[in-house]
């Protein structure tokens, strides 16, 4: 049993190396640039008419979700531990992507609904 | 070796037993598995304020609600004030990843001066949002309450909802307030760390994955409120 414990120590150590402060910088850059970019689209592109807002807010969301990968997979580490559990933390989202469009088609429902009566 | 049957050898895989197959300590996946159920619970509030929006003919436009800057600018600067906010949860995060770096390295002092700014940029960021709610507030927005429908008219890009405005305000309150709460808790949690970190606890016990572990909470906070800012503030 002592053994055990030292393998889960030994590995903890090793397994983070591959973030170092250069590393860390650089996702930090690549957050603050995508955000500046938010801003430019909410500022610039929609009120001057260079992009409608339905392309903006799906700009937005793939935006969002590419500012998730960088926090989720280096901040947290979790590009560098092991596929399972990689593979448990994130395939349960897919219950909650048939939540949002579950929700999104009633409430799209409930809008044509209120709009003929 | 050829004497032992197939059945006897030891096994050595991952998932034999005797180990943790994601070489994980048992805290820290208790911590991500605690961030799953609460990725879930965020999801349900956005998704329900995603479903509202998705109903409503009109909804109040974010970029005339929130153009103020509390104390500086009391109209014409959309996102500004926001984009501060977002900005001081960014470096906090990368201040916590700094800390965790230091912490494999087992350098106290650097754990320490890197949790320092962690905690301040994060009480900074609930000042922030205190200045936001107060001024939300003074515009007569709270729980169950809404601006009156001529003042209303200032807000909204097309024409007036009453109902639409009324769960706007709720699902804002709620969904930042919930947000704010967790901001609260790992500022708290941050200097209970920081503390231990001043004592020697962590020198003493050999490993700082404690500090790991807040890390992973504080990054989820700052990755929960990505998503506030995109779907309150930019759609």
């Amino acid at each position: 049993m002592s053994d055990h414990s030292h393998t889960t120590e030994g590995h903890e150590h090793g397994e983070h190396a591959g973030l170092d402060k250069a590393k860390i910088w650089k996702v930090a850059g690549i957050l603050t640039l995508i955000t500046a970019i938010e801003f430019i689209i909410a500022l610039w592109a929609i009120p001057g008419h260079h992009i409608p807002q339905h392309v903006g807010n799906y700009i937005y969301i793939a935006l969002t979700l590419v500012k998730a990968f960088y926090i989720v997979a280096y901040f947290m580490h979790l590009k560098y531990e092991k596929l399972g559990l990689q593979l448990a933390l994130t395939v349960s989202f897919i219950f909650i992507g048939y939540f949002i469009v579950l929700m999104l088609i009633e409430g799209g429902f409930l809008n044509i609904h209120m709009m003929n009566h | 070796m050829n004497a032992v049957s197939q059945l006897d050898q030891v096994k050595t895989g991952p998932w034999n037993g005797g180990r943790s197959p994601w070489s994980v300590e048992y805290g820290k996946i208790m911590m991500w598995f605690f961030l799953l159920s609460d990725a879930f619970t965020f999801s349900s509030l956005l998704i329900y304020y995603g479903a509202q929006r998705f109903s409503k003919l009109t909804w109040p436009d974010p970029d005339l609600v929130f153009q103020s800057i509390p104390g500086i600018k009391d109209t014409g600067a959309p996102l500004v004030f926001v984009g501060i906010m977002t900005f001081i949860l960014i470096l906090s995060s990368v201040t916590m990843v700094m800390a965790v770096e230091a912490g494999h390295r087992r350098s106290k002092k650097e754990v320490i001066a890197w949790l320092i700014p962690t905690i301040v940029l994060g009480f900074m960021f609930l000042g922030c949002q205190a200045l936001e709610w107060t001024h939300l507030h003074h515009e007569g927005f709270w729980w169950g309450t809404i601006p009156s429908a001529e003042e209303l008219k200032h807000l909204f890009d097309g024409p007036v909802s009453l109902v639409a405005a009324q769960q706007f305000a709720n699902l804002f309150f709620t969904i930042t307030g919930f947000h704010g709460f967790h901001v609260f808790s790992g500022v708290m949690i941050n200097v209970i760390i920081l503390i231990m970190t001043i004592n020697g606890t962590f020198e003493k016990r050999g490993h700082y994955l404690m500090v790991e572990k807040v890390g992973l909470y504080w990054h989820f906070v700052d990755l929960v409120w990505v998503f506030v800012f995109t779907f309150f503030y930019l759609v």
